[in-house]
């Protein structure tokens, strides 16, 4: 019998999910849902790295990387015009399968180009390639290693795509037709659609939540988190580490592929801003506000600190904010705002920051002040 | 392709090749006394140029490059006091995760402290339009103050670890804490020195730079991004191999200008990082074995 | 609670004694926090960010209050605003951004547009196409905006065209790529010139110096590939031959190798595209090396920072440009001569740095919304779009606008004069 105890959370979200739906529409600021919608496909990203940091406990530098060839693919697929080939025998054969379409542009012009599903299976096929291309030989790197070679992935893909002519250049792709997902559904940004997208994207978050959440749970799960505890002691139990590690690399790089992919539909645009580093960055620094292991917190933050930096509340502080609050949690509340017990959470946040403040120390009795004072220099072998 | 345009790319090579030492140097020294890779390392170099700008306005300009190398240093004592050492026992992914915290918000500060507009110090001899010629190729004097600057500080760090007290004590350190600590080596302050060395160095780079490659607020992260390529390359910890791999990639950069499209000069480093790190991820000119045990 | 006495407070105080402080501290600094919090939400109605001048923050919050104080005064016109003022292209979206802000100001001063004060809302796109197009959403949909001015990259507006179009709202972009006018869009309007009219100033210039043989280097970024590319298009129709065309990427530090290739095919001249601070590198490096060649710039040199930072070297370089940089040498009857100097003196009195032709971009934008909404004589979004259209004759920074049905950005091979730079000052060119 699968305990359903894990589950409340998730029916927790969909009470309130249609909640908040129903409050935004009664009081007519449906608007709101364009911001949420955006900051779950980026949530989608971040549930995929909180796996992969948090349980596997690999870092990854690159994630945008990920979400640029999802939404660049999707992108490319479904703008590109073929309709100089309308007469190839192999482009009938594509258009009586529907797999390719005939549409007109905002501008009038007919376009031939691929149909949304056939580009975004593509898309993930693409994405999961290329992790695990990336993935064979990087993961068995460690550290240091393993962040700088992640880093240098989402670098290549950067520039690829700054500097591929077909791909837009810098001024991204435009245009992106909608995605309809069912006949009577469609990933689209437009207002008369905004409510059916709020649905999705929760739906989409939600479904990768129970997805991860079931991961977590299962005999995968407690091999990622054994290993993430102590990579030797795993291998030597038996647990085939590399393969974990490589597994959740291609799986957390399907998650992004996902989020963009659905994210250029929603926009109706990619632009190579989606792949630079800060991107990446402000992904790892959400899993870690999060929680580097705690799926639902890593979820939240990401919901609501895009949600307030796409809405422009941090004006021009944007990254200052984020580098602070990263820098905060890191010192004070490591393991997440949400991992405190709730009523305890602020006070204990509070209680360190002064102490910090007046002593330069921190009272951290997890890490172990006698541990602190053998080994200042545990070249990071400690977990922690 | 005759011998001046050779030397000619040469020293455009070995010009990039040697800033992108220096920004290694410093990884290195952290590196090898803490066991951390400390992600502003480039800002450093930013902020030591910023702050010897604004002071040029009122002093001389060797003042004012001494006063913000000093001013620096003690900068990035304090980082290592306020950030840093709570959590120095901590994993390696919460490091790196503070180290980039850290650098976006000096980025910043430095963004809404200064202006988004690019600035320079002004050159040390000569002006932007004087000219040294060598085997026939033409380069900036500053050129010449870089190469120096940058030896000056390769060696002075090598008499430093090799003849000094605090320099040998700083190499215990790296080797084994606990012994160290055994022997009287006040440890903490070992891991601040070399903060604080590591942000002087990038500093005073940072302002021998300033007039060839003009200084801007968000400079520091591709700087620390080739920095880190060529520590690398070197072999972490290991700073004069990380010069030669500074230099080594400089030409690389130059011989790829010359023979392809220059618009996959970027690519290079990004390129050799990952076949460093595929390969022969303890760096070129460190013997595997060697490495093998260094790394973490 | 560690053993020893409570840290940096050594022997003075025990650990008790620390504990206790710490809890008034801790009380008073949650007290502190909620009075800074209650504060700072009073303040949240209007979410400009927050700027180096102070004085631009204020008038801009308190323009709707007077007028919702007094209601026998019109209502304001909300207009938006999306700038890079932080962000890769913030030597861009900052000018336009203070621009922006001291020109709604000096408006409202005197009195609004036709009794309207102008309410302006600043967002910080940061330069990031998915921001600018959730702001642009924002502004669009929840402020109801009659236009938006910016954003400051092609990218961007390309991102947020659609939008704007399906959404009836007016956008006056201060991004100069082509394709944001062509294909045209009736909501759609630039402001910056036309890159293939700078390039055919260049031209013209090399041929009266005779030149034939260039040498073509652009920077990897919108900007410089447009540019590029209009180049490679006309300069056959000039009679010269683009021998050897590179592009650098645009937070380049070192120019000498893409340079020393130029110099191995012995060019005549180098044009560099770019709108970075690489401009000045350009400049630099080639007297560095001893590449002595004309060297010819994009429009996209007009600031005074990319002169003072390139020092000697950018003597006798050759550019076409907005007069803006020029406005006190043009001839007193020029009809520009008059706005360029109010422009330049005001943004630089208010300021304290140097007016650039950027800025100017969003002066122009918002002086045709203006305009637009004066002659229309109402602020209905499609009739101040249909005034748009039919304005004539319009001096801004940039040239003199004449929009048409089909003309989206109202400027031509004329608003640009050919500039140099003598002695460290940018002067007219002239023919020798």
């Amino acid at each position: 019998m699968i305990p359903l105890r894990r589950y409340w959370p998730v029916a927790a979200s969909v009470v309130a999910v249609i909640v908040l739906q129903v409050a935004l529409s009664l009081t007519g600021a449906t608007y709101y849902m364009t911001q949420v919608a955006m900051s779950a496909y980026y949530g989608l990203v971040v549930i995929g790295l909180c796996l992969l940091m948090g349980y596997a406990g690999q870092v990854s530098l690159g994630h945008a990387g990920f979400f640029a060839i999802g939404g660049y693919t999707v992108a490319y697929m479904t703008t590109v015009n073929l309709l100089a080939y309308r007469d190839v025998p192999l482009m009938r054969l594509l258009q009586s399968l529907h797999l390719v379409v005939r549409w007109q542009n905002l501008y009038g012009a007919d376009v031939l180009s691929f149909s949304p599903w056939p580009a975004f299976i593509t898309a993930l096929l693409l994405a999961g390639l290329i992790a695990l291309l990336i993935g064979v030989p990087v993961i068995r790197l460690k550290g240091h290693y393993l962040a700088m070679a992640t880093l240098g992935f989402g670098l290549i893909i950067y520039r690829v795509v700054l500097g591929t002519k077909g791909l837009g250049q810098a001024d991204g792709i435009s245009n992106v037709p909608p995605f309809h997902l069912l006949p009577w559904l469609q990933v689209n940004g437009r207002p008369p659609f905004r409510i059916q997208n709020y649905y999705i994207a929760w739906a989409t978050v939600l479904l990768a939540m129970v997805l991860a959440i079931n991961l977590v749970h299962s005999r995968v799960g407690r091999a990622l988190r054994s290993i993430h505890q102590n990579e030797e002691a795993a291998h030597s139990l038996g647990v085939n580490t590399y393969r974990y590690k490589l597994a959740i690399f291609v799986l957390s790089a399907l998650f992004a592929a996902v989020g963009g992919a659905m994210m250029t539909h929603y926009n109706g645009s990619i632009g190579p801003s989606e792949a630079t580093v800060m991107k990446s960055i402000r992904y790892v620094a959400i899993v870690a506000i999060g929680g580097m292991a705690n799926l639902w917190g890593a979820m939240i933050m990401a919901i609501l600190l895009n949600f307030l930096s796409l809405r422009g509340v941090f004006g021009t502080f944007d990254d200052a904010v984020f580098g602070a609050i990263l820098i905060a949690i890191m010192l004070l509340a490591p393991q997440g705002l949400l991992r405190m017990p709730k009523w305890h959470a602020v006070a204990s946040v509070w209680r360190k920051g002064t102490f910090y403040f007046f002593a330069r120390k921190l009272p951290d009795a997890a890490e172990g002040s006698e541990k602190s004072r053998m080994s200042p220099f545990s070249r990071g072998g400690s977990h922690g | 392709m005759n011998f001046p345009l050779i030397v000619q790319y040469g020293l455009s090579g070995i010009t990039v090749g040697s800033i992108y030492a220096i920004v290694a140097v410093g990884f290195n020294i952290i590196y090898s006394t803490t066991g951390i890779i400390n992600f502003a390392q480039g800002e450093f170099l930013i902020i030591g140029a910023m702050t010897a700008i604004s002071l040029y306005q009122i002093l001389p300009l060797w003042l004012a490059i001494a006063l913000a190398v000093i001013m620096t240093t003690i900068l990035g004592g304090l980082m290592e006091v306020v950030f840093i050492r709570p959590v120095r026992n901590a994993s390696v992914l919460r490091l790196i995760v503070i180290t980039i915290g850290l650098s976006i918000l000096i980025r910043e500060a430095m963004l809404h402290i200064w202006d988004e507009q690019v600035h320079s110090l002004p050159y040390f001899t000569g002006t932007s339009i004087s000219t040294v010629t060598i085997l026939g190729a033409h380069i900036s004097p500053q050129v010449l103050w870089v190469l120096g600057t940058s030896a000056v500080i390769v060696a002075g760090l090598t008499i430093f670890f090799r003849f000094t007290p605090t320099g040998r004590a700083m190499r215990a350190c790296a080797d084994d804490p606990m012994a160290a600590c055994l022997c009287g080596i006040n440890d903490r302050w070992m891991v601040t020195l070399s903060f604080m060395l590591s942000a002087g160095i990038g500093a005073l780079a940072g302002c021998v730079i300033s007039p060839v490659t003009q200084t801007q607020y968000d400079m520091g992260a591709p700087l620390a991004i080739k920095g880190f390529t060529v520590a690398i390359l070197g072999g972490l910890g290991n700073s004069m191999a990380a010069v030669a791999a500074g230099l080594l990639l400089g030409l690389l950069e130059a011989f790829v200008v010359s023979q392809f499209a220059s618009v996959y000069k970027e690519a290079v480093a990004i390129v050799v990082l990952l076949l460093i790190l595929v390969f022969r991820p303890t760096g070129l000119f460190v013997r595997r074995e060697i490495g093998a045990l260094r790394a973490a | 609670m560690p053993k020893e006495s409570g840290g940096w407070f050594g022997p003075w105080w025990s650990e008790r004694q620390v504990c206790m402080g710490m809890r008034y501290v801790r009380i008073l600094s949650v007290a502190l926090a909620g009075l800074v919090l209650v504060g700072s939400g009073c303040k949240k109605s209007t979410p400009a960010p927050p700027t180096k001048t102070t004085p631009a923050k204020a008038p801009a919050a308190k323009a709707p209050a007077p007028a919702a104080q007094k209601p026998a005064e019109a209502a304001p016109i909300k207009v938006g605003a999306i700038f890079a003022v932080t962000g890769p292209a913030a030597n861009l979206g900052a000018p336009e951004q203070k621009t922006a802000e001291m020109f709604v100001e000096q408006i409202n001063q005197a009195g609004g547009v036709n009794g309207h004060k102008i309410t302006l809302l600043v967002k910080d796109s940061g330069g990031v196409s998915a921001t600018a197009l959730s702001l642009a959403k924002q502004l669009i949909d929840e402020q109801k905006v009659l236009a938006i001015i910016g954003p400051s990259t092609s990218g961007e507006t390309m991102a947020i065209k659609d939008a704007c179009q399906e959404g009836k709202t007016i956008l006056l972009s201060c991004a100069a790529a082509e394709t944001i006018v062509n294909p045209l869009a009736s909501y759609i309007f630039k402001t910056p010139q036309k890159d293939s009219d700078a390039a055919r100033r260049i031209f013209e210039t090399m041929k009266d110096k005779g030149i034939t043989k260039v040498g073509v280097i652009s920077s990897s970024d919108g900007f410089g590939n447009a540019g590029a590319a209009q180049l490679a298009k006309l300069a056959p129709e000039y009679g010269v031959t683009i021998a050897i065309a590179e592009s650098y990427a645009a937070t380049e530090t070192d120019l000498t190798g893409v340079l020393t290739k130029l110099k191995g095919q012995d060019v005549q001249a180098v044009v560099d595209w770019t709108i970075t601070p690489a401009q000045s590198l350009v400049a630099k490096n080639m007297k560095q090396i001893g590449l002595n060649v004309p060297l010819f710039q994009s429009h996209g040199f007009g600031n005074i920072k990319y002169v003072q930072a390139g020092g000697e070297a950018t003597n006798g370089t050759i550019f076409p440009c907005g007069r803006l940089l020029v406005a006190e040498a043009l001839p007193g009857t020029h009809p520009q001569k008059q706005v360029l100097l109010k422009y330049k003196q005001d943004y630089e009195a208010r300021y304290k740095e140097d007016a650039s032709t950027f800025g100017g971009h969003a002066y122009d934008a918002l002086l045709i919304l203006t305009e637009a909404v004066k002659k229309a004589g109402s602020t209905e979004t499609e009739k101040v779009r249909a005034a748009i259209e039919t304005l004539q004759g319009v001096v801004g920074t940039g040239g003199v606008f004449n929009f048409s049905p089909t003309d989206h950005n109202g400027l031509n091979k004329d608003a640009f004069e050919m500039l140099t730079v003598e002695n460290g000052r940018f002067v007219l060119y002239t023919k020798k």
